[in-house]
C-alpha cells in the first residue's frame, strides 16, 4: 500500500506539479522550437516519452549495477585483481555523466534505426525529430534525478527500485507531452493575433509559457495533500489492526 | 560570406549581433533555471565559459579525426567529461553553489550553445580561431545571464547581490524569484532586444536611403 502510495506520488509530482518544463525548465528548446502545430507537438512529446523510459531504465540498470558504492557487477570484476576488501570499496559514481550521455545518445541511435527499417509509417511521423531528443535536456534530467535517489541516499528503504524510477520516467514525459500541446494549441490560436513586430517569435512564446507556469502553480501542494490523504491516520491504522 | 571572419570579429559577433540566448535562443534551460540571484548566475556563466573554451579547443584539433556519422557522440562525450572536472570542482571549493545549482550543472552537457559551436565552428576551424569563438560566445551568454538575473533578483526581492539595494518598502514581486518569473523576464527582454535591433537597422537604412 505504501509503496502503491508512493508510485502515485512520483506520478502526479513528474507530471503535474514539478512538470519537467514550466518547473524545472528542462525540455525548452523543443518547447519553444515544435510548438507551433498540435500534431507535431503530440509526434515530440510521444517521441521524448518513448526515449526517456528507455533512457530510465538503461540509467537505473547502470547505476545499481555499475556505478554506484559497491555494486554489485564493479566489485566482481574488480575482485578479480584487487583484495576483496578494497573491491568492495570501488566508487564510479564520477563516471557518471560519461556513461548517461553515451548511453542516450547510443540509445537514441538504435532506436531511430529500429523504427526506420521496421516502423517506416511511424518513423515518418516522429522520426526526424528523434536525433535531436539527444540533446534533449529532459531526457538526462531524469536519469540525474533516478541517480540522486540512488547514490547517497542514506536509509536503504529510501533507494529507489526499477519501477519508482520508471514512474517517474514516463510520468516526466507524459507531462512534457502535456505542456508542448497545451503549448501548440495558445500558439495556433495566436497566430490570428496581432502582437506587436518585436514580440513576434520566441517573445510571445516565452510570455504565454509564463502565464502557463502560474497555472500549472495552481498545483502545488496537491501532491502533499493527496499524501496526507492517502496515509492511514494513526486511529484508523488502530481499527484496521482490531479487526 | 566573401571573407571568413578574423578571431577578433568572432569574438565581437559572439557578444551582441550573435548572442546566443537573444539572438540564436540557445541554452535555455540554464538561462531561466538559474537566473534567481546574481552568484549562481555568474557561477553558471564561469562553468559554461569553462566547458565551452576546453570543449572547442579540444574539438578545434582533432577536427581532422572525426568522422562526420559520428561527430555528434564525440562532441558530447568531449564535454562530458569537462562539465565531470567543473562539477567536482565546484563540488570541492565552492559546495554551497554546487548544492544550490544541482542538477544544472550536469545539464551544461546537453547545452545547446556548446553542441552548437563545436558543430558550426570549432569542427571547421583552427585552434585559435575556436578559442576566440567560444570566449566570445561565452561572454555573450555571462552577459545575458547576468542582465536576467539583475532583474529577477531586484524585482523579486529588492537585492543585488545578496545586498538590499531598493528600499525596505519595496514589496518584493516574489513571483519573479518562482518559474513564471524567469519566463517572462526572458520573453520581455527578447521583445526589447529585437525592438532596439530593428530599430538600429531602420536607421541604417534611413541614412542610407
Amino acid at each position: 500500500m505504501l509503496y502503491f502510495t508512493d508510485i502515485i506520488l512520483i506520478a502526479l509530482g513528474a507530471a503535474l506539479v514539478n512538470n519537467f518544463v514550466l518547473y524545472y525548465f528542462v525540455g525548452i528548446c523543443p518547447f519553444i522550437g515544435v510548438s507551433r502545430r498540435i500534431d507535431m507537438a503530440i509526434g515530440m512529446g510521444f517521441a521524448v516519452t518513448f526515449v526517456i523510459s528507455i533512457a530510465a531504465l538503461l540509467s537505473w540498470t547502470i547505476t545499481t549495477f555499475i556505478l554506484m558504492p559497491g555494486a554489485p557487477l564493479s566489485k566482481f570484476v574488480a575482485g578479480w585483481f584487487m583484495p576483496p576488501d578494497a573491491a568492495a570499496k570501488v566508487d564510479l559514481t564520477i563516471l557518471s555523466y560519461v556513461v548517461y550521455i553515451f548511453a542516450i545518445a547510443s540509445s537514441v541511435q538504435f532506436v531511430e534505426m529500429y523504427v526506420r527499417r521496421f516502423y517506416p509509417s511511424l518513423y515518418r511521423s516522429f522520426g526526424v525529430f528523434l536525433p535531436l531528443i539527444t540533446t534533449n535536456c529532459a531526457i538526462l534530467f531524469a536519469c540525474l534525478i533516478i541517480f540522486s535517489h540512488i547514490v547517497g541516499v542514506d536509509n536503504p528503504a529510501d533507494v529507489w527500485d526499477l519501477g519508482k524510477s520508471l514512474t517517474l520516467a514516463v510520468f516526466g514525459g507524459v507531462g512534457f507531452t502535456i505542456a508542448i500541446t497545451i503549448m501548440a494549441g495558445i500558439r495556433e490560436e495566436l497566430e490570428l493575433c496581432d502582437v506587436p513586430q518585436s514580440l513576434r517569435g520566441a517573445g510571445i512564446t516565452l510570455l504565454v509559457a509564463g502565464i502557463l507556469a502560474m497555472a500549472f502553480m495552481g498545483f502545488t501542494g496537491v501532491d502533499s495533500g493527496l499524501k496526507k490523504a492517502m496515509t492511514p491516520s494513526p486511529v484508523q491504522a488502530q481499527q484496521s489492526s482490531r479487526e | 560570406m566573401a571573407v571568413a571572419p578574423t578571431p577578433a570579429e568572432r569574438f565581437i559577433q559572439g557578444i551582441l549581433p550573435e548572442n546566443p540566448v537573444y539572438r540564436q535562443l540557445l541554452g535555455l534551460c540554464p538561462t531561466l533555471a538559474v537566473t534567481n540571484g546574481l552568484q549562481a548566475a555568474l557561477t553558471m556563466a564561469g562553468a559554461v565559459a569553462f566547458v565551452l573554451f576546453c570543449a572547442n579547443i579540444v574539438t578545434s584539433t582533432i577536427r581532422h579525426l572525426l568522422k562526420p556519422h559520428l561527430r555528434i557522440v564525440i562532441f558530447t562525450l568531449i564535454i562530458a567529461t569537462f562539465v565531470t572536472i567543473t562539477d567536482r570542482f565546484l563540488a570541492a571549493y565552492m559546495y554551497g553553489m554546487s548544492k544550490l545549482l544541482g542538477p544544472y550543472i550536469p545539464l551544461i552537457i546537453v547545452n545547446c550553445i556548446i553542441i552548437c559551436r563545436c558543430e558550426v565552428c570549432a569542427s571547421r576551424q583552427s585552434v585559435f580561431a575556436a578559442g576566440a569563438d567560444a570566449l566570445g560566445q561565452a561572454t555573450g551568454f555571462a552577459l545575458a545571464l547576468v542582465s536576467i538575473a539583475a532583474v529577477r533578483e531586484l524585482l523579486g526581492s529588492g537585492m543585488l547581490f545578496s545586498v538590499q539595494v531598493l528600499p525596505e518598502s519595496w514589496p518584493n514581486w516574489v513571483i519573479m524569484i518562482l518559474p513564471p518569473g524567469a519566463f517572462m523576464t526572458l520573453g520581455l527582454l527578447v521583445g526589447a532586444v529585437n525592438w532596439f535591433e530593428q530599430r538600429r537597422s531602420e536607421q541604417a537604412e534611413s541614412e542610407r536611403g
